[in-house]
């Protein structure tokens, strides 16, 4: 019955191969329309990828890119015994400056993330409402968004200037501080400097996904806790919380993946901290400054394994999570 | 116990007037229902009366005080959505109870309550179940039995039935209708587009149009003693057939009006002979449609069923006690 050739008759058989048909035709243009895509996905993304793995289990170095010889793990953890018995270790999992990196990442990433997101969704929130000049609020809010990171790290270096900036000249007016401090270059306030301008520039952007989130809330819903009488807070906790949660869910995705390979803003604004060195800023140090490139190269692929990692737990536990909340 | 007064209601956005002064008066335990097209402003008038709205201006009664600037939740009143509004993420024990648990109720009265509502609503089997699991019937009813376990003194539905299949629709209008009968004591307000639901439903129905009310009376009142030609044309199924021009005139009016079984076909004493352009068979009964020299062809409930064919000419009269004449302006000539 299967081998049933195009023109026969008989239409109960013809019809399954006619679907199969129809089935084929379907896959031929899905395919004909990705092929695009996944050709520039191959040369952009996973070629780099590939060869930056390559690069990382040999000892290439950037004068001359193509004679690196096959050295495996070495860039990684490599051990050593003396013959004075003394055993050293090398390598990128026990370099302390890379442990560091990865600690600033994560300490910069969860901590601008959770405070981008409830301020975002506070933001959100009152774009949401109706008043006055609404839409000229939201193209204004959306502003510090939308100025290159290069530039905004700029305008805040000078804002956090010791001598000249804005910001201690505020804080001595007032009488919160007594002496001029050296925001980003001093270790103890560094990464508050970045966090600070971190925040500022993505809370409009977490405001935004959060905000497509409200909007899909039909009205009738608090229309019917207002008939209720249900506290505003209590809507918000038991009804709009869990309704906007799975917009919420994706938007902290996106702000995850990119806090943790931050790299432009960090570069700028406090450069050659080590109170502020990320993955990111480590690796390309190594690759290029340093003329390291396959150690480098081996940070590269850890970090996108590490970042790979938390995308992969992150939405693990969120859905975890989602299960739970059924009860 | 509940009876409510509109005096003199005004509801305006920015500079367009939406209800423009309305006076009415819904007497305690009743079925009102308020049927007009869309844009009529009947459903703003219900969330006037809801306190989703602000009256712009004019004075909204409960029982005699007025409740203009009252919450919605101090009115007393309990609302079923169009789009039923049920909490997605809560099951419908916590969609029935969530309301309540916010009044302090004490959980053994809660559920007392949200059973009670179930069991008469028939929803007691799903209370574990998500509103997505339920068909669109079933929402309906848990949004009405959420509205029920409120205990209100008013009633009120917002075009509860347009989301349903036209079966369901008729089902759930029998329980609508039941549900009143339960529950004498609470007055209900029901907004409708759809004037059959008004007819089998209310115990008064107020039309609407462009935000003023053309008439307010028993569904048999309205269907037999329309008062404007908008309420004539707008309430009875088929359509009241309307005839202008030198064949009302003969009649001493601007139109006449004559519902299509106050038609009878009468070959040996017409007063009008046309052509029949078409014909429908709905079972029950037989429509034809005849051409009689008016604007459309007039609509006429064939009695008996001897088939009559297309084409054939034949004779009609109207039975003359039932005709309904208007003026120019749309008023009825009595």
């Amino acid at each position: 019955m299967a081998s049933i050739t195009a023109g026969q008759p008989e239409p109960q058989a013809t019809r399954p191969a006619r679907r199969s048909e129809l089935q084929a035709e379907r896959v031929r243009a899905a395919r004909l329309f990705l092929l695009p895509m996944l050709v520039a996905l191959t040369l952009v993304a996973a070629w780099p990828l590939f060869r930056t793995i390559y690069f990382s289990f040999t000892d290439t170095s950037l004068s001359n890119i193509g004679a690196g010889k096959w050295v495996g793990f070495d860039n990684y953890l490599s051990v050593r015994t003396l013959s004075s018995g003394k055993v050293i270790t090398r390598g990128v999992l026990v370099d302390p400056a890379w442990w560091n990196a990865v600690w600033n990442t994560f300490r910069f990433a969860i901590i601008s993330v959770s405070i981008e997101t409830v301020l975002g969704l506070l933001v959100a929130l009152v774009l949401n409402a109706e008043f006055k000049g609404r839409g000229l609020v939201r193209a204004a809010i959306l502003i510090p968004w939308a100025i290159p990171t290069i530039v905004s790290a700029k305008l805040w270096a000078w804002l956090f200037n010791d001598q000249f900036g804005m910001v201690n000249d505020m804080l001595m007016s007032l009488g919160l501080i007594d002496h001029k401090i050296a925001w980003t270059a001093d270790v103890s306030t560094a990464m508050y400097a970045v966090l600070i301008v971190d925040i500022w520039k993505t809370t409009p952007f977490m405001a935004l996904l959060c905000l497509a989130g409200l909007q899909m809330i039909p009205r009738d819903m608090y229309e019917a806790a207002k008939i209720d009488g249900v506290h505003p807070i209590k809507v918000f906790f038991r009804v709009t919380l869990p309704l906007v949660k799975p917009a919420l869910m994706v938007a902290v995705i996106f702000r995850l993946l990119d806090a943790l390979r931050i790299f432009d803003l960090i570069y700028v604004l406090t450069p050659n901290s080590s109170a502020t060195k990320t993955m990111s800023v480590i690796s390309r140090e190594n690759l290029i400054d340093f003329d390291k490139f396959a150690y480098g190269s081996a940070q590269s692929t850890l970090l996108f394994l590490i970042i790979a990692l938390a995308v992969i737990l992150y939405i693990w536990l969120g859905r975890v999570d989602l299960g739970g909340q059924k009860q | 116990m509940a009876e409510i007064q509109l005096k003199d209601v005004r509801k305006s956005y920015g500079s367009v007037d939406v209800i423009k002064g309305v006076d009415l008066e819904i007497r305690d335990g009743e079925f009102m229902v308020f049927v007009g097209p869309s844009g009529c402003g009947k459903s703003t008038l219900l969330r006037l009366i809801a306190g989703l709205e602000d009256i712009t201006s004019g004075d909204l009664l409960f029982d005699g005080k007025r409740v203009n600037d009252l919450a919605p939740s101090k009115r007393g009143i309990a609302m079923v959505f169009q789009s039923y509004a049920l909490y997605p993420h809560m099951k419908v024990y916590d969609n029935m109870a969530f309301g309540m648990k916010l009044a302090k109720a004490g959980p053994d009265e809660i559920r007392r309550r949200v059973e009670k509502a179930a069991k008469m609503l028939h929803i007691d089997h799903l209370l574990d179940r998500l509103p997505k699991q339920l068909s669109g019937g079933q929402r309906q009813r848990v949004a009405i039995g959420r509205a029920i376990v409120r205990d209100p003194k008013v009633f009120l539905f917002d075009e509860p039935l347009s989301n349903l299949d036209a079966a369901l629709r008729v089902a759930t209008r029998l329980e609508i209708a039941k549900l009143h009968h339960e529950m004498k004591n609470v007055t209900m307000i029901y907004v409708t587009h759809d004037q059959v639901e008004a007819m089998t439903l209310a115990d008064r129905i107020c039309v609407l149009r462009d935000g003023l009310v053309m008439q307010v009376g028993t569904p048999s009142e309205l269907y037999e003693r329309p008062n404007s030609l908008f309420v004539a044309g707008f309430i009875g199924s088929p359509k009241m057939n309307f005839v202008n021009g030198q064949i009302a005139q003969g009649f001493n009016a601007h139109t006449i009006g004559i519902r299509s079984e106050h038609m009878v076909v009468d070959n040996a004493d017409p007063v009008w002979r046309g052509k029949v352009v078409h014909a429908e068979n709905l079972g029950s009964d037989n429509f034809l449609f005849v051409d009689i020299g008016s604007e459309e062809p007039v609509l006429v409930r064939q009695e008996g069923k001897t088939a009559i064919p297309w084409g054939a000419e034949i004779g009609v009269r109207p039975l003359i006690e039932n005709l309904h004449r208007f003026d120019e302006t749309g008023n009825p000539i009595r």
